[in-house]
């Protein structure tokens, strides 16, 4: 009786067999991968926004204080982004007729806000506190990246729940002295552990609630 | 499965007998032990309707389901949706997004203001909370205050000016009324009538008065349905002048409540809870007395209540009478009588149980002479009122003092309104304005109102609804919100409350003072601006204007403007005159009309929190029902949802009937507010839900009671939404309540009710909670009068939805905090009531955490037990495994995701639920986040501090932070019957944190504790004060507890 099966069969089934792991495995692999490339995450990807906005030269060139514009970054679950007042503040009386400033001269003019295009945005599921971030020692580098040098603003953080928890379980790695926070150039020190783990102790930080659900959703 | 839940026409099992003996239970069906009551506690949603309609074969299910396993898990692989920030142009000051301002306001009810506090985010009132420095307050809240702010934001509110039914302006409306202001000055106000509710606004009044005297042939009447004529006839009788009364319930040992429910009607209903049950809270001294001393003795004090429908107060009473309302007068003559005051006696043959009642209590009385006061009720005769008067004036009473009434006008409302509606009937008003009120719904019927309004020329209606009256007029004005406007209101005694605004008016409304403005000829303001003025010229020179208008708004009070005590004696002539006859024998049926515990007189109809609001006692929620007594319902041959015509006078009106044990025999009483046509979407009666009209029985001599009402039952059934049986625990209910007398808890001294925590083992993993916070709840039950405030405060709070009759129908109402009632004694002699209130018991062994499939209930590390939405899947296998049964499933989309204006007033703290996930009590997580962060701020400050005494301050300071944790439900108490805390805590002095102290009393237990299951929230016994005379307090058990007296207490 003729066979049914090519005798080639016998090599694809087995291949097909033992492959058919790998497959799933580099399909899983590629999910992962793709999750985490820029084209889902937008890291690094600058967000086109209704005024081309420079952290570059407002914070590094004229050594504008973050908290100038990010008012309630230290008491507020909400850092705060400037009002149209903020920025007329200064720009009533410099760069008054600069094109890429119209559309804030024209917010100003008519009471309708700016529609900014949000950058480090959270699932709404998400409750985060910036004041308790920034006054435990959570420099703004940390999670934002050297913003001061930026000409138009970007993610350099997936802000993914599994990075969260990186510092999460282990805070001691990135905590800094509350004075430093601000500082857009400060690097871990070599004994990070042993300043982070003082930091962790003096501020009274219960590691174990840090890992808690509701610490975070609610 | 057929609702023949409560059979009272059944033959009486001999086991009913057996519930004299400490029994305790939920309804007549737990006692008959019907396979019904079984079912209830078996299943959890015993009633389950099908959802789905169409069928599905297996064969397409297990397609489905595998396609749906296949690429499950790639909803998490999704771009997150590209969104904008948008911050202001110009930031009103103070405001910081992510933080709440609260602002100090007053919600009028009845004329009378309490005074609240109002969380603001981003401009949008959220949640409302008692104002601490208010009298009327004292930092708590009702339900209705609680559920007031969804009305602010109710979409069913008036938006527009209308004009004869078609849209207008309120441009047009000024135009109208600035050329008929002329017309009227020149006729002096001929023809010009006001028709009010209650008034104790400064400045209405003021404004009021001077268009009457720019106008002196215009009149003021005023009504509203609860018209505490009585009270008002009595003072001017009594004391010549109208005079307020004032209790004070904290100098109170023996109370007689003659059917007044001064525990939650009343402008100082929220006082008067406090005070009372602050006299009744019992705590051990947690060491034992030093040698030599003695145990100091333990004090409670003792409540009477005689009452003709069953009402919170009397839950709360230690001997309770419930009878007739005719009766109560009658009582109340016999005994003013015996203790010495000169009235007549009635003569009335009084029953054994009566008899000894009344000795009791006189004999009590007597006793407690300065220290006894008789509260007589809003809804009893003027002869009752005037009686109490002369009772406390007899007994010397030190727990009351009278106040000048704030209120401007003297006449009675039931004789204001029946002049206005004879004057309107012969043709001799030409122009009513009506400013509030719905008197085409709400006046007696025997005025037929709006027969009578159809002769006025024009009429004005100014309200918050387009409702039955406004139909009838030509000019509808929106009225604004409290939340939304400025006004002023004064307290029960007294005390004046700026009302301000936390929010421009969402739909247009003007407020009454910017109507009457307009009639006086005034140009048109900022409502602020004139509300300042006119308190600048009110106030006159003497101090900065500019420092005593701003401490009023943030205190909520102004300062000094409480009323002083008069003292007054009762007139002896006004004791005259003759008792009532006796009733014949075999009398009618008596009618008893009072306002819906939630709805108040119908104003709340379209409120769904208060709608679906479980009535304290009766447990109905969307309807109203004729409540009967069990042997009365057996006379009339009726039953549970049947439904019955009652006719009076010739009125009639279809309504369902529900049996509640505790109900006088011979009356039934109706709650006012329910049937109405115009009240919006939610409060609009269906064939389905909405109940039926009260009023239409009502009339002009029967407004409180009237006796000859027929009933006549008829063939058909009404479902009513009764949560009474839901979520029942499964467990002897003597375990679930624990009730003893003071003296049984005096003698039984340390012995606590259960063995201690350590004796229990677990197989489950231990965890170390001596670190850091560890949060836990006491719920006291001694002090729940079972009022509802946690309940509405919690959905206010957490956003929790409601989901409409028909769900509830299911059991799958979402209020996180549930109160059971549970009662116990004979049905048919009066039982007596315990409310528990029920939230999640935050289990250290939490059978649910370990049955999650994904993780989404865990526990956290501060004795949390927390639920994580958005990983959840909906199994429901947590709440399966719940022996509490606290946990809520959304089988449905319940939360309103598109109605714009209600999304304004969700809580932005707490996550809005979508279908298909377990929610529950969360011990309002979003509040403890909020002072943890404060709190970590603090440690730190304290691990930097300098000195010791800096420590100590900042210590202290951590204290007061974590006194003024706790969440919406026991913020919201009026008897602080809920006290949340840091187990681990020691402040400042050393000592344990108040929770702490209040597990560790004798008399606290937890819930179904042989379970294991270690909750976090635990109880505190209820504890009664018996008069020794009427049974003995060491052998009492719940229901009473002696075979041979049955039905007296």
């Amino acid at each position: 009786m003729a066979q049914i099966f090519h005798p080639s069969m016998n090599t694809l089934s087995k291949v097909s067999v033992f492959g058919a792991v790998f497959m799933v495995l580099a399909a899983l692999w590629l999910g992962g991968w793709i999750q985490r490339s820029p084209y889902v995450t937008a890291v690094s990807v600058p967000r086109e926004q209704p005024v081309p906005f420079s952290h570059e030269h407002h914070a590094a060139g004229l050594g504008i204080d973050c908290r100038y514009c990010h008012t309630s970054v230290m008491d507020s679950a909400f850092a705060g982004i400037p009002s149209t007042k903020t920025c007329m503040t200064c720009h009533s009386q410099i760069w008054k007729t600069a094109d890429a400033l119209a559309p804030v001269r024209a917010s100003w003019a008519t009471g309708v806000p700016i529609r900014w295009k949000r950058v480090h945005d959270l699932p709404d599921f998400v409750y985060f506190h910036h004041g308790i971030h920034v006054r435990n020692g959570i420099g703004c580098s940390t999670c934002h990246g050297r913003v001061n040098s930026m000409p138009l603003t970007w993610k350099t953080e997936t802000l993914y729940m599994e990075w969260c928890l990186e510092c999460h379980r282990q805070p001691e790695k990135f905590l800094r002295p509350r004075d430093r926070v601000l500082d857009m150039d400060w690097r871990p020190p070599a004994d990070q552990i042993v300043l982070g783990r003082g930091l962790v102790e003096r501020l009274g930080i219960a590691k174990e609630r840090l890992s808690d659900c509701s610490t975070c959703h609610r | 499965m057929d609702d023949a839940r409560l059979d009272s026409t059944a033959p009486r099992r001999t086991r009913l007998f057996g519930c004299g003996e400490g029994r305790i239970w939920r309804s007549l069906d737990e006692l008959a032990e019907t396979e019904e009551f079984a079912a209830f506690i078996r299943r959890e949603f015993p009633d389950q309707a099908e959802v789905w309609q169409d069928p599905l074969s297996r064969r397409e299910f297990l397609a489905l389901m595998a396609a749906s396993f296949g690429v499950a898990g790639l909803t998490g692989c999704t771009r997150a949706p590209d969104s904008e920030i948008v911050p202001y142009v110009d930031p009103p000051e103070q405001v910081v997004p992510g933080q709440a301002l609260r602002f100090a306001t007053a919600m009028p009810l009845s004329g009378y203001g309490r005074g609240v506090l109002v969380e603001s985010h981003l401009g949008r009132p959220t949640k409302i909370e008692g104002n601490p420095d208010h009298p009327a307050s004292l930092g708590a809240t009702d339900a209705i205050l609680q559920a007031s702010i969804l009305t602010l934001y109710d979409p069913d509110r008036a938006k527009e000016v209308l004009r004869r039914g078609g849209t207008s302006t309120w441009g047009q409306f000024v135009g109208e009324v600035r050329q008929s202001v002329a017309t009227f000055r020149q006729r002096g106000g001929r023809g010009l009538r006001f028709l009010t509710e209650t008034v104790t606004s400064p400045t209405l009044t003021r404004q009021l008065r001077s268009l009457l005297e720019i106008l002196p042939a215009a009149r003021w009447h005023h009504y509203e349905p609860i018209t505490q004529d009585s009270r008002r006839e009595a003072s001017r009788k009594a004391f010549g002048r109208p005079v307020n009364t004032i209790y004070h319930f904290d100098r109170a040992a023996r109370i007689l409540s003659l059917d007044a429910d001064f525990l939650s009607v009343g402008p100082a209903s929220l006082r008067a809870a406090r005070q009372f049950i602050d006299a009744r809270r019992v705590r051990a001294p947690l060491e034992p007395p030093a040698a030599g001393q003695s145990a100091s003795a333990l004090s409670m004090n003792r409540l009477y209540v005689i009452e003709s429908s069953p009402s919170i107060t009397g839950a709360m009473a230690d001997h309770r009478l419930a009878v007739r309302s005719e009766r109560v007068e009658r009582l109340a003559r016999e005994i003013a009588a015996r203790l010495g005051v000169p009235i007549a006696r009635s003569e009335t043959a009084w029953t054994p149980a009566e008899e000894r009642w009344i000795a009791a209590l006189v004999a009590d009385l007597r006793a407690h002479p300065g220290e006894s006061v008789i509260v007589p009720g809003d809804f009893q005769s003027t002869a009752v009122h005037v009686i109490a008067h002369a009772l406390n004036e007899r007994l010397g009473s030190t727990a009351l003092t009278h106040v000048e009434s704030p209120e401007p006008l003297a006449t009675g409302q039931l004789e204001s309104l029946s002049e206005l509606v004879r004057e309107m009937r012969a043709g001799e008003v030409d122009t009513l304005v009506l400013l509030g009120g719905n008197p085409v719904l709400t006046a007696p019927a025997d005025l037929d109102f709006a027969e009578a309004l159809s002769r006025v020329n024009l009429r004005v209606h100014h309200s918050l609804y387009y409702d039955e009256t406004s139909f009838l007029c030509h000019w509808h004005v929106p009225d604004t919100h409290y939340l939304e406007t400025w006004s002023d209101v004064c307290a029960f005694d007294g005390t004046v409350s700026i009302i301000q605004p936390l929010i421009a008016p969402l739909y247009g409304g003007k407020s009454p003072h910017q109507i009457l403005d307009l009639l006086l000829d005034r140009p048109e303001t900022d409502a602020g601006e004139a509300l300042r003025e006119e308190w600048r010229a009110r106030r006159g020179g003497g101090g900065s204007f500019d420092e005593f208008w701003r401490t009023a708004l943030r205190q909520g009070v102004v300062a000094e403007s409480t009323l002083p005590p008069v003292s007054v004696r009762v007139d002896p002539a006004a004791l005259e005159g003759t008792a009532p006859p006796a009733s014949p024998a075999g009398a009618d049926i008596e009618v008893i009309f009072r306002p819906d515990p939630a709805i108040w007189d119908g104003r709340f109809a379209n409120n769904g929190w208060l709608q679906e609001l479980p009535r304290p006692l009766t447990k109905l929620t969307w309807d109203n029902a004729a409540l009967v007594s069990p042997r009365t319902a057996r006379a009339l041959g009726v039953e549970n949802e049947r439904v019955v015509d009652l006719e009076l006078r010739g009125r009639t009106v279809r309504a369902p009937v529900w049996v509640l044990p505790g109900h006088p025999d011979g009356s039934v009483t109706l709650h006012l507010g329910y049937g109405r046509e115009r009240a919006g979407r939610v409060g609009n009666a269906t064939e389905k839900r909405g109940g039926f009209n009260a009023y239409r029985l009502r009339t002009s001599d029967a407004m409180a009671s009237g006796v000859g009402l027929i009933v006549r039952p008829r063939a058909e059934r009404y479902r009513l939404a009764c949560t009474q049986l839901h979520q029942m625990l499964e467990g002897p209910a003597e375990d679930l309540v624990h009730v003893e007398t003071i003296q049984q808890f005096s003698a039984r001294a340390a012995r606590p009710l259960e063995p201690s925590a350590e004796a229990r083992r677990s197989m489950y993993p231990e965890v170390d909670t001596s670190r850091g916070h560890q949060w836990a709840l006491q719920i006291d039950i001694n002090a729940c009068v079972g009022c509802n405030a946690c309940v509405v405060a919690c959905q206010a709070e957490n956003n929790i939805p409601v989901v409409g009759k028909e769900q509830v129908l299911n059991a799958r109402e979402m209020h996180w905090l549930r109160i059971d009632t549970y009662h116990a004694g004979d049905p048919e002699e009066q039982p007596d009531t315990y409310f528990e209130p029920v939230p999640c018991m935050h289990c250290e062994k939490a059978p649910c955490e370990f049955v999650c499939p994904v993780g989404a209930t865990t526990h956290s590390s501060e004795g949390l037990n927390e639920m994580t939405y958005n990983r959840c899947v909906g199994t429901r296998y947590c709440s399966n495994n719940c022996p509490y049964k606290v946990r809520r499933f959304n089988f449905l989309q319940y939360s309103d995701l598109d109605t714009p204006s209600l999304q304004l007033g969700r809580n932005p703290d707490v996550t809005v639920r979508s279908r298909g996930v377990m929610e529950k009590c969360t011990y309002c997580v979003q509040r403890i986040q909020r002072a943890r962060v404060d709190l970590e701020e603090l440690a730190a400050a304290r691990g930097d501090a300098a000195s010791p005494q800096q420590q100590l301050e900042i210590h202290r300071r951590m204290d007061d932070r974590l006194a003024a944790l706790e969440p919406a439900c026991a913020q919201a108490c009026p008897t602080r019957a809920i006290t949340f805390g840091d187990l681990n805590w020691k402040t400042a002095s050393g000592a344990v944190s108040a929770v702490k102290a209040l597990q560790m009393q004798p008399h606290s237990y937890a819930l179904l504790a042989e379970l294991n299951t270690q909750p976090r929230t635990r109880y505190l016994a209820r504890l009664v004060h018996p008069n020794p005379d009427l049974v003995d307090p060491l052998s009492w058990k719940p229901g009473g507890g002696r075979e041979e007296h049955p039905g007296e207490r």
